[in-house]
């Protein structure tokens, strides 16, 4: 169905891409190649883009939703995918969840971790600690989803999505 | 002319955009590609592909920000046929999600194995094509509904607006919402105020698309509230109504010298760079080498950033084709950004503090001593406080934190710098009254401690010389209508969790009724409390449904005798589509159209 002159082309770009976009401070797109576990070849990727084939399957990761009415939401994701792209592709209903599409510029996808995952997780960069000062509730284990990739010694792990910002503000 | 549009819509983009004539394809835009015929094109290929193969085979191909996950695609084979198709991250797996509004069936979720099978009924309260009859040969989804919902219209289409939309049509399964907008163009400080140089805080204007692409949701852009339609009428029209207007004037310091040649408001000089039509005319002076921005808010940063931005970089934006000429002769090299209270005091966030540290070829000028004794004290703060006040710190002492940072300081030929506890006494003209030569400040001491502290003169007077002088000390909301209660002292509507006090089915969201501060989290926040309030008092029989023909069908019939043409939000995505052509021409994202009558030429064109 698509055109197969696509993807040399796509994966040239896309290596270039990934260069520039380690060197640019706040570019958008940027931060899935911040996630390590996405380093490997994209040219595989884009090869697959198109064919139902399956590509080299990665290790599934259960994530627990801590949802802000105390419900639980329990979704499969992929080793490398980020807390905010699983939120939304398994259509979680938070209201205003990645208002800028993970570009590091608002704090709406605000999580908070438990102590002992917070600690694994890598460190979080000075910008995204800038996001997260303007985040409502702010404990000392939030994290910015978009910036959080889950891998395989996460399995099993609870976010906790903070109350609704909404109920922040009423007091 | 034998138009058809097909519209995708995506959580990443409004992603494309398909025009057909006759029967034959003659281009296809994807916005998010930022190409017109996109052939093997790659912009942001990490989130999005783009292929046109032949001429009558078109496909558009959008891949997330996750490599190797499929999510938009768009086919079509035959002329005449359209299949707007939604791929899922499962192969094989098709759906219909063309639509996703009305109560009910608003989701047509209807799989399909067979592509081009389009089994959506026609059944009252499912969804169905139908011809749009402002729009020839324009077809759109449309949804049956047994009861006509109440009608919401909402007045201003800035973030306020498009958040408390938002959140009523998700939790009202019947409302219909209207938005109306002065301006031919959506989406107010998001396009008008948001700087050039953050085109990710403008990734936004996607969800507020959405939005609009909900049946139940329209936009009537060029209509001024107050002036073409009252909002009496408005209130005859509909169930509920809410201002969101914002706030579009500005403080003053009512000091002599503020009308001189040479100092503007902030607010004025955003609009400039970022094609407000009112403040296209602005021409700021920028032949001085010294600025002095009054005002220690993210705007000040912004317009301060603004200034000293290699224009390298400017020209790869959004920013106004007038705006960038001019700055490429200005003069500028010193940038003074001054506030009456001090270093704990300040407005501005951390993120734009950190861009200012990072701007190439500039180099911050912190006085040290302004900052002695905060080291102790930073320990005891609240962290956002306490991370911005180590930055400001950090950011005055003496060289870069590497040699080779120290070297890029020391070879900058611009610079910035705060000057705290000053207030503007007098802003003074050159011996001819042509232009402004400097400004008196008065200096002040502080009185009591943390955010609260006062600022009190102390008598001292100093002199700073400056060719321009931008005032950034807050926007002010202004009343719309003497039919609205307006509190002038605070600048807001008066209210309680948006609803307006003592005027039933009146409500308010975002500046205008919390006042000019915050970020977009803040006015999304408050958008979803309004629309809660709507939501909540439509449901609970607090307003009463008006019944029989309302809401635009009810306004639409006046604005015409009145000679007034709205434009929908097709219209806008005529404007947006010419606006990203033309940007294209020249490397830009968009060039924006800056004339209102040329706005709505493009907007209103093949009507």
């Amino acid at each position: 169905m698509a055109s197969s002159v696509l993807f040399p082309a796509s994966a040239r770009f896309l290596s270039g891409f990934r260069h520039f976009s380690r060197l640019s401070r706040a570019a958008p797109a940027s931060f899935t190649s911040l996630c390590r576990p996405h380093n490997h070849s994209l040219s595989t990727t884009a090869r697959n883009f198109s064919q139902p084939t399956p590509r080299a399957e990665k290790a599934k990761v259960t994530v627990h939703y801590s949802m802000a009415d105390g419900s639980t939401v329990t979704v499969q994701s992929k080793e490398g995918e980020n807390l905010l792209d699983i939120a939304i592709e398994n259509d979680l209903d938070i209201d205003g969840f990645g208002a800028c599409e993970g570009t590091l510029a608002c704090s709406t996808c605000h999580l908070i971790f438990q102590q002992p995952i917070y600690d694994q997780l890598e460190e979080p960069t000075d910008e995204e600690l800038d996001m997260l000062d303007l985040a409502f509730g702010l404990t000392d284990t939030s994290r910015l989803g978009c910036q959080v990739c889950v891998t395989k010694a996460l399995d099993g792990l609870t976010v906790k999505v903070p109350e609704g910002v909404a109920d922040a503000r009423d007091v | 002319m034998d138009a058809q549009k097909v519209v995708l819509a995506g959580r990443l983009a409004l992603t494309g955009v398909l025009w057909r004539m006759s029967g034959k394809t003659t281009g296809v835009y994807c916005r998010a590609v930022k190409k017109h015929w996109c052939e093997t094109v790659f912009q942001s290929p990490q989130r999005l592909f783009c292929n046109v193969s032949a001429p009558g085979q078109n496909r558009c191909f959008f891949h997330t920000s996750t490599p190797g996950q499929k999510r938009w695609f768009f086919h079509i084979s035959t002329p005449g046929q359209n299949r707007c198709l939604y791929h899922t991250s499962t192969p094989g797996h098709h759906r219909w999600l063309s639509n996703n509004s009305t109560p009910g069936q608003n989701r047509c979720l209807t799989h399909t194995s067979t592509l081009g099978q389009n089994r959506c009924t026609s059944t009252p309260g499912h969804c169905r094509w139908y011809s749009h009859a402002s729009t020839p040969g324009h077809r759109r989804w449309y949804c049956h509904t047994a009861t006509p919902g109440p009608h919401v219209c909402i007045v201003g289409s800035g973030p306020a607006g498009f958040y408390t939309a938002q959140h009523i049509l998700k939790n009202h399964k019947t409302a219909r919402v209207d938005i109306y907008e002065k301006l031919p163009v959506p989406f107010g400080l998001v396009r008008f105020g948001v700087a050039p140089d953050h085109p990710e805080v403008k990734n936004v204007i996607n969800t507020f698309t959405n939005t609009a692409a909900n049946d139940r949701c329209s936009f009537l852009g060029n209509v001024t509230v107050g002036k073409d339609v009252t909002v009496a009428e408005l209130r005859q029209a509909y169930d509920a109504v809410i201002m969101s207007y914002g706030a579009d004037a500005d403080k003053e310091f009512g000091i002599p010298g503020e009308n001189l040649p040479g100092v503007y408001s902030a607010r004025a000089f955003v609009g400039w760079y970022n094609g407000l039509p009112q403040d296209k005319h602005l021409a700021p002076m920028l032949d001085t080498d010294t600025a002095v921005v009054l005002g220690q808010g993210n705007v000040a940063l912004d317009v301060a950033r603004i200034l000293l931005t290699p224009l390298s970089i400017l020209k790869k934006t959004d920013i106004t084709d007038h705006a960038a000429a001019a700055l490429e002769t200005s003069q500028v090299k010193t940038v003074y950004i001054v506030g009456r209270r001090g270093p704990l005091q300040t407005a501005f966030t951390i993120k734009e503090l950190r861009e200012m540290t990072k701007l190439p070829d500039c180099r911050p000028v912190l006085d040290p001593a302004d900052f002695t004794g905060l080291e102790d004290k930073v320990k005891s703060l609240q962290r956002p406080r306490k991370r911005l006040t180590e930055l400001l710190i950090k950011t005055s002492q003496t060289g870069g934190a590497t040699a080779q940072e120290t070297q890029r300081l020391d070879q900058a030929t611009r610079e910035w710098g705060l000057k705290f506890l000053r207030s503007p006494l007098e802003i003074l003209p050159t011996q001819d009254g042509t232009r402004i030569s400097a400004i008196r400040l008065g200096v002040n001491r502080l009185e009591g401690s943390d955010s609260s502290a006062r600022a009190i003169p102390t008598g001292e007077t100093e002199v700073l010389s400056c060719g321009l002088v931008l005032r950034s000390i807050g926007y002010k909301s202004v009343p719309i209508d003497d039919s609205v209660p307006f509190d002038s002292q605070k600048g807001v509507i008066p209210n309680t969790a948006g609803r307006v006090t003592g005027c039933k089915g009146l409500y308010c969201s975002g500046w205008v009724r919390r006042g000019p501060t915050g970020v977009i989290l803040t006015t999304m926040t408050d958008g979803f409390e309004t629309g809660k309030a709507v939501v909540d008092d439509l449901t609970t029989g607090v307003l009463q449904p008006l019944g029989g023909v309302r809401g635009q069908e009810w306004i639409q019939p006046l604005l015409h005798k009145r000679g007034i043409q709205a434009v929908t939000f097709e219209d806008w995505n005529k404007i947006d589509n010419e606006e990203m052509m033309r940007g294209e021409k020249v490397g830009k994202p968009r060039e924006k159209i800056v004339e209102v009558k040329e706005m709505l030429q493009v907007a209103l064109s093949g009507r």
